[in-house]
């Protein structure tokens, strides 16, 4: 889906931040708190790595944003637990307003609503059992697609044209996994971009590979 | 989202305190998984994983060529692996070509070689320009690069996780396995830094 979280090539974000010695894992307490609730919040509202990556896609730029990565894990958290309806959208609020010494009614549990999804097997490699449509070295284009949900084709590849360095291992498709309608194990292929296809002549030189699956990927003849 | 009276959503690590406090009274997770979860990110799964493995590269070259070919194996055999680390390809920096690893979708990142991410590599900029700016970023980030290298950004958009293979640095001949880990940096194994010689 287009957003926030595709930002691949996206303007006005500024310098980046040199990398500084000695940065502890968690800044704060409360980031290695909400790290750990995320990664058990997937499990408890039966969703997967993929749906929560389309959580934080869902998140509005505020949200995304405003208290950095480990917030955005913890807004997607939550999106994935009202979603599976675990808890009522309006709970975690509540509750932090009565730790904040105010006295407000939280709201009442709902009736859970997991999704119907269980996994193959553990983790995201899946066999395909049809050999691969694209060969290393082959030219190969990005569909120029906008897909509705979630998806892994980021939008400054779509519609260019790479060639085939790497023939990944198979794994599930996310674009289906993150809405729970299947695994759809594809081939997966590292495809190099010339950063002139990309961004025209007066590029820098240099390439970029990316990870995309078959059915991101057409033939340019 | 819902918001506070002034318009801005509550505290983060208030909300984050609540959202603990709702799981827990309904068992539905145990805070002692939960410290298990931040001190093994804190203590053990962190960046000197990696250092040993380009250290053992560095100095087995049957090593080296086993973690150029099968990554993911070859980072098994001294005991990493485990989640974001599903299938692991290493690519080697030399003096005339020059890998960087970003992600930008999301923040993936190799955690069984480097533990989690440093911020600025979360960061919307780096995440933004890496892919269309590299040679300008690299150099706003400490590292100049030649003319003449040929540089691939690694962007990390399915479950492949990239770790790059630093150049060793000249003047390190002498040094051991276990004095070479020591100077084996994150940054450098995310490609936005060389390793120097002590």
């Amino acid at each position: 889906m287009e957003g926030i979280a595709d930002m691949g090539g996206t303007e006005g974000w500024g310098p980046v931040h040199p990398p500084q010695g000695g940065e502890p894992v968690f800044e704060e307490p409360w980031q290695g708190r909400a790290f750990a609730l995320t990664l058990l919040s997937i499990r408890v509202s039966g969703q997967n790595v993929d749906a929560f990556r389309h959580a934080q896609e869902r998140l509005d730029p505020a949200a995304y944003l405003d208290d950095g990565y480990f917030g955005r894990w913890l807004n997607a958290a939550e999106l994935m637990l009202t979603d599976s309806a675990i808890l009522a959208p309006s709970a975690i609020d509540a509750r932090a307003r009565n730790l904040h010494g105010d006295h407000v009614e939280e709201p009442p549990i709902p009736e859970p609503a997991k999704p119907d999804y269980a996994p193959t097997a553990e983790g995201s490699l899946r066999a395909v059992d049809v050999p691969p449509a694209f060969a290393v070295g082959e030219r190969v284009r990005a569909k120029n697609t906008s897909p509705p949900g979630h998806t892994r084709l980021p939008g400054y590849v779509r519609g260019h044209t790479g060639i085939v360095e790497l023939i990944q291992p198979s794994a599930l498709l996310p674009d289906t996994n993150a809405h729970f309608l299947g695994e759809n194990p594809q081939h997966v292929y590292s495809v190099r971009f010339d950063s002139r296809q990309l961004w025209g002549t007066g590029a820098e030189p240099f390439a970029v590979t990316v990870e995309l699956f078959e059915s991101y990927l057409e033939t340019t003849s | 989202m819902t918001t506070d009276g002034s318009g801005g959503r509550l505290p983060v690590a208030l909300r984050t305190e609540a959202l603990e406090q709702l799981l827990t009274e309904r068992g539905l997770i145990d805070p002692k998984v939960m410290d298990g979860l931040i001190t093994d990110y804190e203590t053990n799964v962190g960046p000197l994983n990696g250092a040993k493995v380009v250290a053992r590269a560095w100095t087995d070259p049957r090593y080296r060529r086993r973690l150029l070919e099968e990554g993911t194996a070859a980072i098994k055999e001294l005991g990493f692996s485990g989640p974001q680390g599903e299938h692991i390809v290493v690519v080697e920096n030399t003096a005339t070509t020059h890998n960087v690893v970003v992600c930008t979708l999301c923040s993936c990142y190799p955690w069984p070689v480097l533990g989690l991410p440093p911020s600025w590599y979360k960061d919307p900029a780096y995440r933004a320009r890496m892919v269309k700016e590299p040679r300008k970023v690299l150099s706003e980030m400490g590292l100049e690069l030649a003319e003449d290298v040929r540089i691939t950004v690694r962007d990390s958009t399915s479950e492949v996780r990239w770790l790059v293979l630093p150049e060793r640095p000249a003047g390190t001949e002498r040094l051991s396995e276990e004095q070479l880990v020591p100077l084996v940096t994150r940054d450098a194994m995310v490609g936005v830094a060389k390793v120097k010689a002590p």
